[in-house]
């Protein structure tokens, strides 16, 4: 088991350098450090002002070598000005240079600077992660309970009317993406000229045009109900779809298992059955599929986020990858590759809990 | 200056505008029901309702988009004063001698056509999701085959490579991939220069290891394949096509290649877990005693036996990059601003959703029909494919 974990962690870890490295690569490709460097000193630059941009701000250079000063592991570059001034990765603006660190890159903690936020990523990364942090919790707790009670509950009958029915609507959700249920749950509650809205106004039901709020933006600061229900139960129609199916399949095979009939057989009820020796079976499947939801959630995520205005970290992933802002961006990639590869490690090890069958060397 | 119509007259309109959809699909539906016993898996898909359902849906669209020119009531691209943000069914504010009268869907933020927008987008979307997923079947097959037949070193670092291909959030690797920035590196050509040549080797190898004991037979197959094969690779990736008959606009290019790249590595892990559960059968020891070559039994023992499963998850991951392709339109990645396809469409109407909505309903309402159709006919499929 030890073994395992371990090999895993260290499989974990190269793929986390690589793909960073990847993600580096990408964002200082030529191209783009022309247009960071247009968008941070002036658009009217010419070729050899934005070369000499490039090597002032230490953007040159072999890009293995800039990925290790942006990791921390090579010292961070200097270079002294024509007129005699110390510049560099470490030294900050006005610091001596003689008392700055040779190192700074993630592993000392240094993020680096957001240029479109204008804030150390850090700052910004902690502020639209705790922002995230909570749209998941809630996701988690719609999705979690009702799909796995939609899988429990039409995989108990196979091919009863409840499971025709029950299918129906998890195979119409996992072929709704975030952006269409978005639209389509704004347009149905939150739009003041369709849907239910307008109806609701006239009768007077609701204080303002809409029943809902059509943004997410003051959930910054307020979580209530009526401005994160819309945001939440997009995100979780998806997946409540898919969680159901899953759930469906496992459960639908437990029940043609040889112990379930033999349960049925000495005589205990069939409310008893599911809930005793068929439930704890038939949830090992859905436990690693809603592990490797993450990532899909992580693409939820931003999609929502942008959809209600919703300042969190996929709003911020898709402001600093429009604005080539390299900085936030590479910490982002930090952060989403880092997400993926725990919850599949977790889903690997309480795979291996929940089944006591599966014994790994 | 007449009454907009009422819903019903706008569906009736609607379905008269769409004729030649209902006489293709009655003729495609009278034909498969008629000929069902004798078409295999494909005339399976009849005696389930879910499958007929999907196949219809699916179908629908297909016609849509093959018939879109005669389906429009108007050009997509045509920009009517006075018809901005206008509700499904106005009249034309300034009707014209030979225009269809009515905006029967309502017109869009810069007083286009929705209808007739949404239709040209099927014809958007179904030119590029099912070539690029014929693609990356044909990238995931040909690698998935040997890693899951042979292990070893081989399969180990192509398991490796793919798992960091999937540990990707898939929309930060299309911000990466998908830029303008990007195509002036060539990121692109050289990934459409890796992909495109799957394949070409796919099918040299499949025809070869049949027809290798027939030279005759083996050199007309392959030579076709590599003649043909090859003429469409350089066109297609490096769009130096002597004749000029292949050729992808650079836009196009980045977009299939970057759909492509997201999508062999699920291929790769499906077909690599099939070939390991197959090859422990019988038959394939057999074919082993026989002195079979190993690719023989990869594409002609093992293959074959595999393709239920491949075939549902061909359907599934159709839908999937209709998704795929709308998110990319979503973010505005990839398309041109004038673009009919349905992600972007979807991206322009949700800035105005509280006060006309119909621009973004209407097309979100059409890309979760098509892919509810995929999934409904992988569903039959599967069914029926369980039956044997």
């Amino acid at each position: 088991m030890l073994s395992f974990v371990l090999r895993r962690i260290g499989v974990m870890i190269l793929t986390a350098f690589a793909l960073t490295f990847i993600v580096f690569y990408m964002t200082n490709l030529p191209p783009n450090l022309e247009k960071l460097a247009k968008s941070e000193a002036s658009v009217r630059m010419d070729d050899a002002a934005v070369a000499s941009w490039l090597e002032e701000n230490g953007h040159t250079g072999p890009v293995l070598m800039r990925y290790g000063e942006w990791l921390g592991a090579l010292p961070g570059w200097t270079r002294t000005n024509e007129d005699g001034k110390i510049t560099g990765r470490c030294i900050i603006e006005g610091q001596d240079p003689a008392t700055a660190p040779s190192h700074c890159g993630i592993l000392q903690g240094n993020w680096g600077y957001s240029t479109v936020f204008k804030a150390p990523v850090t700052e910004v990364l902690a502020r639209s992660l705790g922002a995230t942090g909570w749209l998941m919790l809630w996701v988690m707790i719609v999705m979690v309970p009702s799909s796995l009670l939609l899988g429990v509950l039409s995989g108990m009958r196979e091919g009863s009317r409840t499971d025709r029915v029950l299918s129906t609507f998890a195979i119409t959700t996992t072929a709704t993406p975030e952006y269409v249920s978005g639209v389509i749950l704004i347009a149905l509650l939150a739009s003041a000229t369709a849907g239910i809205s307008p109806i609701l106004a006239e009768a007077g039901w609701i204080e303002g045009k809409t029943l809902f709020p059509g943004t997410a933006t003051s959930a910054m600061e307020d979580i209530t109900f009526w401005n994160f229900f819309l945001p939440v139960m997009t995100i979780a129609l998806y997946g409540i779809g898919y969680i159901a199916r899953m759930t469906r399949a496992s459960m639908t095979e437990v029940m043609t298992q040889q112990y379930i009939r033999t349960a049925r057989l000495k005589g205990v009820s069939f409310r008893e059955v599911v809930m005793k020796h068929a439930l704890r079976n038939a949830l090992i499947a859905p436990f690693t599929v809603i592990m490797l939801q993450f990532p899909w959630l992580l693409n939820g995520v931003v999609i929502v986020e942008t959809l209600f205005n919703y300042k969190g970290f996929g709003w911020t992933l898709v402001q600093a990858a429009g604005n080539n802002d390299i900085d936030t961006l590479l910490a982002c990639s930090v952060v989403a590759v880092f997400v993926v590869l725990v919850t599949q490690l977790i889903s690997d090890i309480g795979y291996v809990f929940l089944n006591p069958r599966i014994r790994l060397a | 200056m007449e009454d907009a119509l009422s819903w019903g007259s706008i569906l009736a309109r609607i379905a008269a505008q769409l004729l030649p959809v209902w006489v293709g699909l009655i003729a495609v539906f009278a034909l498969s029901i008629q000929f069902k016993r004798r078409l295999g898996l494909y005339g399976r898909i009849f005696d389930s309702p879910v499958g007929m359902t999907g196949f219809g849906l699916v179908m629908f669209w297909v016609f849509t988009a093959l018939f879109a020119d005669w389906i429009i009531t108007h050009d997509p691209l045509a920009q009517l004063s006075g018809m901005k943000n206008i509700v499904p069914g106005s009249p034309l504010a300034d009707p014209v001698e030979g225009a269809y009268p009515y905006y029967l869907l309502g017109g869009d933020h810069l007083a286009r056509d929705v209808f007739s927008r949404v239709v040209m987008g099927a014809r958007e979307v179904l030119k590029i999701a099912p070539a690029a997923t014929v693609v990356a079947f044909m990238v995931g097959i040909t690698l998935g085959l040997p890693a899951g037949y042979l292990g070893g070193k081989l399969d180990s670092s192509l398991s490796f490579l793919s798992n960091l291909v999937l540990a990707f959030p898939v929309i930060l690797l299309f911000y990466l991939l998908v830029t303008p920035e990007i195509r002036v590196t060539g990121i692109p050509i050289v990934l459409a220069a890796l992909l495109f040549i799957f394949p070409v080797i796919f099918l040299t190898i499949l025809f070869n290891s049949r027809f290798f004991t027939n030279p005759p037979k083996r050199n007309l197959y392959v030579g076709l394949t590599l003649l043909f094969g090859l003429w469409a690779y350089s066109g297609l990736a490096f769009n130096a096509d002597p004749l000029g008959v292949w050729s992808m606009d650079p836009n196009m290019l980045n977009v299939f290649v970057s759909v492509v790249f997201v999508n062999s590595p699920g291929v790769f892990r499906i077909v690599r877990g099939m070939v390991m559960d197959i090859k422990t059968r019988d038959y394939v020891a057999a074919g082993q005693t026989r002195g079979e070559g190993p690719w023989y039994i990869m594409l002609w023992e093992i293959l074959p036996n595999a393709r239920g499963p491949l075939i549902v998850d061909f359907c599934l991951r159709i839908g999937y990059t209709t998704i795929l392709l709308g998110t990319l339109g979503f973010f505005g990645l990839g398309v041109t601003p004038e673009s009919p396809d349905w992600g972007s469409t979807i991206n322009y109407g949700r800035r105005l959703l509280a006060i006309a909505p119909h621009p973004a309903v209407v097309p979100a309402v059409a890309l979760m029909s098509l892919v509810l159709g995929l999934n409904l006919l992988a569903d039959g499929l599967r069914e029926e494919s369980m039956k044997d």
